[in-house]
């Protein structure tokens, strides 16, 4: 049998930061596995510009980014294999995989990371009413398409949900001659970063339809055109304000879910407000020696901090293969008002060098709102920003001295008004 | 009259404030000194960085990224996509290989931004 000291499951930022971390903090015997046909992951497909900015100081394109990384691994005697799918991970660690030029193969890991990143809500997932022509395509799959494979999936587009990856590919299908009628948003505020709406949309005159939805596909061969509808504050549609746009492609931009069918049938519990395993301050999963990062863990929406994730995860493995790693944890994080949810979800202060970055999403837009700590009625600390969007994560560092000065227990993040 | 902008230049979206001053504008919000520059050059001759692909043969893939190598004027993004719409490259492809030169008259360059 195969055996390493980590094997990292997927080749995306995540996957290829975690295991660089890990060759840098001594761990030798590492192999990377991935499905696809090359490193990169999802990056490959962004080939829009401005990723890196806080990990690299520069502006780079997603090929550019993860190219950054899979040089780095060339550098070292980390192995990788392509066109590989892993198919579980059992007990004591042993991971299965096939692939075509090696068929089914069964390697010992002494650590595992996931990173297997995260899939789109597709047409089943909101359940779309209406025919079931060709032309409805998830935004990261047109994505796809465009800029990797050379195909253009349709001319006349309209475009449900305004995640990042839907604003994009409206300007990106702008460039290569499509018009696209409009986004559609089902709730009042976009789900993208402000920068997208202003230079994805604005720039080309690309309505964006707040509280809007997608009440019908229609078309049989082809999509032909949708109904669209104004929804009232319970996101019912107002029948008064149906209305046919007629259009041969619709893109759904409507979420992202973290991809977790391995670490569910590990055994490892997945996090319901995450949809990703529950991890702690260096990713450590509650199976041992199994580390998370990235969009497995929960959907991010720079890579730079999915880079950051993945450094985490490889500090945690081979603190863990140097029997350094703590288990027992000082403090489990909760969220309350306001907060959907706060990775990690369990810290321990053993592990942790001088602070911990706590992620976290807010349920709704806040203006002149603040984020703050708690633990019982004692306040930790606080973040402030100008604005407080779903869309944008919200990075919280509390310093490792604030907290050796707590008693073990909660710390509960909440957003109050200022 | 003061305009508001969101500032594109990263992730980070700041909200300026822009008033005029004399010639130009004074720029409240930006975190970072390339807000004022975006802000300035965005009212007075906007910018941008255009990504898109161009056919190779013998590729991984039957199309490559690229990218303008600086920020062109915005008026000539379709001028640019035209003309990579003709461009056939051929593999091996190195990063930062040169696609168009001096595209569009700029003084900018397309450039590939993957291996292939």
């Amino acid at each position: 049998m195969l055996k390493y000291e980590l094997v990292v499951i997927g080749g995306g930022p995540a996957g290829l930061s975690a295991a660089v971390e890990a060759y840098e903090q001594g761990v030798r015997k590492i192999l990377i596995l991935e499905r696809d046909k090359e490193l990169g992951g999802i990056l490959n497909q962004c080939i829009h510009n401005g990723f890196g900015l806080h990990r690299f100081k520069e502006e780079l394109t997603g090929p550019e980014y993860s190219l950054r990384y899979i040089d780095l691994v060339k550098d070292t005697t980390i192995e990788t294999l392509t066109d590989t799918m892993v198919l579980e991970i059992s007990e004591q660690k042993v991971v299965r995989a096939i692939s075509a030029e090696r068929g089914y193969m069964e390697i010992e890991a002494k650590a595992v990371v996931f990173s297997m990143g995260c899939r789109e809500r597709t047409r089943g997932a909101i359940q779309l009413q209406g025919d079931r022509p060709a032309g409805v395509f998830t935004a990261g799959t047109a994505q796809r398409f465009i800029n990797m494979e050379g195909y253009m999936p349709g001319k006349r587009v309209v475009i449900l949900g305004s995640g990042d990856i839907g604003l994009i590919m409206a300007r990106r299908m702008t460039f290569e001659g499509a018009k696209v009628e409009a986004v559609c948003e089902l709730m009042p505020y976009s789900n993208g970063l402000t920068r997208n709406i202003v230079q994805c949309l604005d720039d080309y005159d690309i309505p964006l339809m707040l509280s809007h939805t997608i009440v019908k596909v229609h078309g049989k061969a082809r999509v032909e055109g949708v109904t669209i509808a104004k929804v009232d504050e319970n996101f019912k549609p107002i029948p008064e304000s149906f209305k046919r746009i007629d259009c041969d492609t619709v893109l759904l931009s409507v979420g992202l879910i973290p991809e977790n069918e391995i670490t569910q049938n590990a055994g490892i519990a997945v996090d319901t407000r995450t949809s990703g395993p529950k991890v702690g301050e260096l990713r450590q999963t509650e199976m041992e020696g199994v580390f998370a990062c990235g969009n497995v863990v929960h959907v991010h929406d720079l890579v730079d901090f999915v880079s950051e994730e993945g450094a985490l995860s490889g500090k945690g493995v081979a603190k863990y293969l140097k029997g350094e790693l703590e288990t027992t944890p000082n403090f489990s994080t909760a969220n309350s008002d306001g907060i959907g949810y706060v990775v990690p979800q369990t810290v321990n202060l053993s592990n942790v060098d001088d602070q911990v970055t706590f992620y976290m999403r807010v349920r709704s837009v806040y203006d002149k709102h603040i984020v703050r700590a708690y633990q019982g009625d004692t306040l930790i600390a606080e973040k402030k920003e100008r604005k407080f969007l779903p869309a944008e994560m919200v990075n919280f560092k509390i310093k490792k001295e604030i907290l050796a000065n707590l008693a073990d227990g909660e710390i509960r993040f909440v957003v109050e008004e200022v | 009259m003061a305009k508001e902008m969101t500032c594109i230049v990263c992730p980070i979206g700041c909200q300026l404030t822009l008033e005029p001053e004399g010639e130009s504008f004074a720029v409240f919000g930006n975190k970072c000194p390339r807000g004022k520059k975006y802000a300035i050059e965005e009212m007075i001759a906007p910018k941008r960085v255009i990504t898109s692909t161009v056919a190779v043969d013998q590729g991984m893939y039957p199309v490559i990224s690229v990218k303008t190598q600086a920020p062109v004027p915005k008026e000539l993004i379709f001028d640019v996509m035209q003309d990579l719409s003709s461009v056939l490259m051929k593999a091996p492809i190195q990063v930062g290989d040169v696609v168009i030169k001096n595209v569009q008259g700029t003084g900018v360059d397309v450039v590939a931004t993957r291996n292939a």
